[in-house]
């Protein structure tokens, strides 16, 4: 089990830059998400840590050693393809025992290990299966046990759940983290989709354009995004943007929309010109007595929360409210946003300002 | 992987079969014809109508694997009574036996050209493909252009500057000169044929293979040439294919030693009078080495092992 740490990790392809100077550390037994769109570098920043490309530049350090340039298969680490990667030359058993064989380890010690990690994974009764009929699930699963017979420093999966089933990944990312929490080993997984990312990850990382956005626990990268990409990469629907030319100084506590004064987390980075009200469909309440006003033009009803469409002076916004709430199209409504919530951005290079709320979790990203 | 099989109806089933028997005669007609031709005596082998059925003799096998001299009965009377059956078969046409023919070396010849040739063709074959494969080479597409030129010209074309190089190398008339002249020639189909097969295999077995301790060799060899299988068994066919039947090169660059089998087996026609049965020996031979190989390998063929292993 290690801690990964990842410096200043650059990576081109010809002219191509894929990935632009990352640093982040992973703790040791963390499940750590690498989140963004596909084309962001993320599967590219795996791919370094795992040793299948080399960086172009910086460094990778596995348990306090650098391994940047040294090929996979000196590094002890396991990795989870997308497409499993069965071999499918062999059956079950030669799949999951293949590993411990390249390190010359006797075969009674193999079938003991492989026995054990069948049974951990539930798989005993396929051992003796070629891989080609085997189900995605038991397919996902011999991937797994390939991956934790030999005990490695750490596990890298590539988006493992991407080939399954809708249905079948829910109970599937269940079983990883299960696993990734009896077994404690640091795990890296790269997925695009954020709420497997919320649901499964100890911390995330939010890569676009080969560039890490933020790094954090995903609490705090939900609650208090570093950019405006962040903001609207996660969460469904995603944060609500008002744009406002606008100026807010050092230690202000409010924002002017549209002639309406707006309390907001009181600013520690004070910004002049186009700006940017960012806001969670949660976090605003239905008011008529508030200033602020919208008028609906859709609602979507989703169970226990519907969601509303309004139009406002400063854009779009959508409210998460109770579904009991009688709302009809055309209605104007006055808006209440919780001013403990809100984040500012510079609309130009879209970073989110810094305020007495968002200090902590931007300072340690 | 979820399809279903609808069984026909017992009519389509019936034409399908009569079609199929009635291609295979087709095609295994004129191969039978050969095999039988080659047990015929000379004279019903030219008879007209041809005979279908006929007194089987070993005559042009004999013929074959012999040479012979004609003989006055004096000269048989001489030699008393022969010791074998074949050579009770050469005494029927008034022959004496001389001593063993040459087709036999030349048979090994071919063997050992053809099948030195593939093997030597497979190895580097497979290894520039899975280069050409995987691997950033620079200029990989004028490359590939060129080893694929490399067969764009007959052999004839080029059978004369490549006497002289090997005459100035001193590879005229000898195995190993044959076996790099097929090996270079069917280098480039081999190349090309193995480059697709490669490209087929999903990296991520390779990667898979790396990262669980292996070098890149034992990922080539243990992982990538099993999957290969289908795509080497039968590129192997069509080099063995070519360099058993090439006629042109071997007519015109061996002589003795070298000399294989194609070339040889006209050459039967001179020797007294025109002796169909033992050319029809000589390709019937000929043919099986090919007919083995190809049936050996027929498992690999029609396998296609990464069947449903991998999620596209």
């Amino acid at each position: 089990m290690a801690q990964i740490r990842i410096e200043n990790v650059r990576k081109e392809f010809g002219p191509f830059t894929a990935v632009q100077s990352s640093s982040f550390t992973i703790e040791d037994g963390e499940f750590f998400m690498l989140l963004g769109p596909s084309g962001c570098g993320k599967t590219t920043t795996l791919r370094m840590m795992a040793g299948l490309d080399l960086p172009t530049s910086g460094q990778i350090y596995i348990d306090g050693e650098e391994v940047g340039q040294k090929p996979a298969s000196q590094r002890d680490i396991a990795f989870v393809f997308q497409m499993f990667a069965l071999y499918p030359h062999m059956n079950v058993r030669g799949n999951i025992s293949y590993p411990l064989k390249s390190q010359g380890m006797k075969s009674s010690a193999v079938k003991k290990q492989v026995e054990e990690v069948a049974e951990i994974l539930g798989i005993t009764d396929i051992l003796d299966r070629p891989v080609g009929g085997l189900s995605g699930g038991d397919r996902q699963r011999v991937a797994l046990g390939r991956a934790i017979v030999r005990d490695p420093k750490a596990f890298f999966m590539d988006e493992p759940l991407g080939a399954l089933d809708a249905e079948f990944r829910e109970h599937m990312s269940e079983e990883l983290r299960a696993l990734h929490d009896r077994m404690g080993a640091t795990t890296v997984y790269v997925t695009h989709d954020q709420l497997e990312a919320m649901q499964m990850g100890d911390k995330i990382v939010v890569m676009n354009h080969g560039v890490v956005e933020q790094f954090g626990v995903p609490q705090d990268i939900y609650d208090w995004p570093a950019t405006k990409f962040v903001a609207q990469f996660i969460g469904s629907p995603p944060m609500n943007f008002l744009d406002f030319d606008g100026m807010i100084g050092t230690g202000g506590t409010e924002v002017r929309l549209n002639d309406v004064i707006l309390p907001v987390p009181k600013s520690i980075e004070g910004a002049n010109g186009k700006l940017t009200f960012g806001i969670r469909p949660e976090h605003v309440t239905l008011d008529d007595s508030a200033a602020y006003r919208g008028r609906v033009i859709a609602t979507e009803y989703l169970g226990t929360t519907q969601i509303v469409t309004f139009d406002t002076p400063n854009g779009l916004l959508k409210a998460r409210v109770a579904s009991h709430e009688v709302i009809n199209t055309g209605q104007a409504i006055g808006l209440r946003f919780d001013p403990r919530t809100i984040t500012l951005f510079d609309a130009t290079h879209g970073g989110a300002l810094r305020s007495e709320a968002n200090e902590g979790v931007l300072n340690h990203g | 992987m979820s399809f279903s099989i609808t069984e026909p109806k017992k009519g389509t089933k019936w034409f399908a079969g009569v079609l199929v028997v009635g291609y295979a005669l087709i095609t295994i007609a004129p191969l039978l014809w050969i095999i039988a031709t080659g047990f015929k005596s000379p004279t019903d082998s030219i008879s007209y109508p041809p005979k279908v059925i006929f007194d089987p003799s070993l005559e042009g096998y004999v013929n074959l694997f012999t040479d012979r001299t004609r003989a006055t009965d004096d000269m048989l009377e001489a030699k008393g009574e022969p010791q074998t059956w074949y050579e009770q078969i050469a005494r029927d046409q008034g022959t004496i036996i001389s001593g063993p023919s040459r087709y036999g070396e030349r048979f090994l010849n071919s063997i050992i050209i053809g099948f030195g040739s593939t093997a030597l063709c497979m190895v580097l074959g497979t290894a520039a493909a899975y280069a050409f494969s995987r691997f950033r080479v620079p200029l990989k597409d004028d490359l590939l252009f060129f080893i694929l030129s490399t067969r764009m010209m007959p052999p004839i074309a080029v059978a004369i500057p490549i006497f002289l190089m090997f005459r100035n190398l001193g590879l005229n008339d000898t195995h190993l000169g044959m076996i790099l002249l097929y090996t270079a020639v069917n280098l480039s189909l081999s190349v090309w044929l193995l480059k697709g097969f490669i490209d087929e295999i999903p990296v991520e077995y390779e990667e898979a293979a790396l990262i669980d301790g292996y070098t890149r060799f034992q990922a080539f060899y243990k992982v990538v040439l099993p999957q290969a299988a289908t795509g080497i068994a039968s590129t192997a066919i069509f080099c063995l294919i070519f360099a058993w039947n090439e006629y042109a090169f071997a007519v015109l660059l061996t002589s003795g030693t070298a000399q294989t089998a194609p070339p040889f087996i006209p050459t039967i026609i001179g020797v007294g009078g025109k002796d169909w049965p033992a050319v029809a020996a000589g390709a019937t031979i000929f043919l099986v080495p090919v007919m083995v190989f190809t049936i050996l390998l027929r498992k690999h063929l029609l396998r296609g092992i990464t069947f449903g292993a991998v999620r596209k």
